[in-house]
């Protein structure tokens, strides 16, 4: 059994016109028992910055606590926000730190770059970048993501529109996946304001 | 004079509390080759006389203007080879931000950890401070900027400023003629004056070397026939 696959997670993001969603599921599990239902995976690192990390939770954690540590120095020493191609490259540069003995983590990351220009990428668990035009996925539900995610996406969405097709995919990925569900968390992200949802789905 | 008796060790105030070593760096940055720089409204220049030993030195081997970065430049007034090892450092941070972040590094970063590794050599065992005052040009996306840093790894901003053998004449001429809204080229023209104040001897392309970076943020060393160009505009 694979440790990606002991706590359960799925994480994607999508990319609509002049904004961005991204989404987890809440379930924290330990093998087939689930111990709780409001795990958080999606961090936010700066206003228009958001990392949503999959895999073994205690990686999950403690990986947020360095890059939030890191991009506080960056703060201060450079007095400007991190931009999301730098942060992506920065997480890489982390990860491959541990290349021998890595972090069981996937991150996908979000944000709104120069001129609030959309960008999101994924990478594995060695910091192998993979920057991606319409979405990316992360988890034990990431076959049923990338499936979904295919067929639902569309270029261009407004916010309403994005906000639907995300938690549509979300929603029927997990239900495919015992490992991860129990509820589904959604970012979605335009240049003026952040909403926050929380979508009620099968609890199994 | 009670100082001297505190002179022995870098790492020792004196009663007076200065650090007499930095002192002692400063007057060797002082009685170096003038050089000075200048910030302009879309670019900086900065310049230095090339005083050889002798006429046999091939001039065309020395380079005392570097590159830290494609858009960063750097000139020195003091101890040359104290210059050179600054730079690689500088050369080797810059790279080691950008392997991080892929991103080339802001001026104001690199000036910052060339002055710690300034500041690093004042407070360890068995080093003595750098002999060099740096000037270091640079263009990113903050605009023009131009760095002073001293032996103490002290570093100061400057629209313009000059250091070594003629500072007092030659920041007198620069606050005299620098304008906010000067442009490059004018920029330049400053510069050769500057220089030709206090420069012994008779003034060419061979004997002064300048550097510029304007808003394409290539920095470059102008050619011996460019310099030699801007002279004859300067007449």
């Amino acid at each position: 059994m694979s440790i990606f696959e002991y706590n359960g997670s799925a994480v994607v993001a999508m990319v609509g016109k002049n904004c961005f969603a991204i989404a987890s599921d809440r379930r924290l599990g330990v093998n087939l028992q689930t111990i709780a239902t409001d795990f958080q995976r999606i961090f936010k690192i700066h206003d228009k910055l958001y990392i949503g990390l999959s895999g073994l939770a205690t990686d999950v954690q403690t990986l947020y606590q360095r890059l939030v540590f890191r991009h506080k120095l960056y703060q201060l020493r450079e007095e400007r926000d991190m931009k999301p191609q730098t942060f992506a490259s920065l997480v890489s540069a982390v990860l491959y730190e541990k290349r021998f003995g890595p972090y069981f983590c996937m991150p996908v990351i979000a944000g709104l770059g120069e001129d609030d220009v959309p960008f999101i990428c994924t990478m594995d668990c060695i910091g192998a970048k993979e920057l991606a035009k319409d979405f990316v996925v992360s988890g034990t539900a990431s076959e049923s993501l990338y499936g979904a995610c295919e067929s639902m996406y569309k270029p261009n969405m407004e916010p309403e529109e994005l906000f639907e097709t995300i938690s549509q995919a979300l929603l029927s990925s997990v239900d495919r996946d015992c490992l991860s569900g129990w509820g589904g968390h959604v970012l979605l992200v335009t240049p003026t304001e952040v909403q926050e949802r929380t979508l009620k789905s099968r609890m199994d | 004079m009670g100082d001297s008796q505190y002179s022995f060790s870098l790492t020792t105030f004196s009663p007076s509390g200065k650090l007499v070593q930095i002192e002692h760096a400063l007057t060797a940055v002082g009685s170096g080759q003038t050089s000075l720089g200048i910030k302009a409204s879309n670019g900086v220049v900065i310049a230095t006389e090339k005083k050889l030993p002798s006429i046999l030195v091939d001039e065309t081997s020395v380079q005392k203007i570097q590159l830290m970065t494609t858009n960063i430049g750097v000139v020195y007034s003091g101890m040359g080879p104290d210059s050179r090892v600054l730079v690689r450092k500088s050369r080797k941070q810059a790279q080691q931000y950008f392997r991080l972040y892929k991103e080339a590094i802001p001026v104001t970063q690199l000036v910052r950890e060339t002055a710690a590794v300034m500041q690093e050599f004042t407070q360890s065992g068995g080093v003595r401070p750098f002999g060099v005052s740096l000037l270091i040009a640079g263009y990113d996306d903050n605009g023009p900027q131009l760095y002073q840093v001293d032996p103490s790894g002290s570093y100061f901003s400057w629209k313009a400023s000059a250091m070594g053998k003629n500072v007092s004449n030659a920041k007198t001429f620069l606050e005299k003629r620098y304008t906010e809204d000067m442009e490059l080229d004018d920029a330049v023209h400053t510069a050769i004056l500057t220089l030709k104040e206090g420069f012994q001897g008779q003034i060419s392309g061979k004997n002064i070397e300048i550097g510029i970076i304007g808003a394409d943020r290539k920095f470059r060393v102008l050619t011996p026939a460019e310099i030699d160009d801007y002279l004859a505009e300067v007449e």
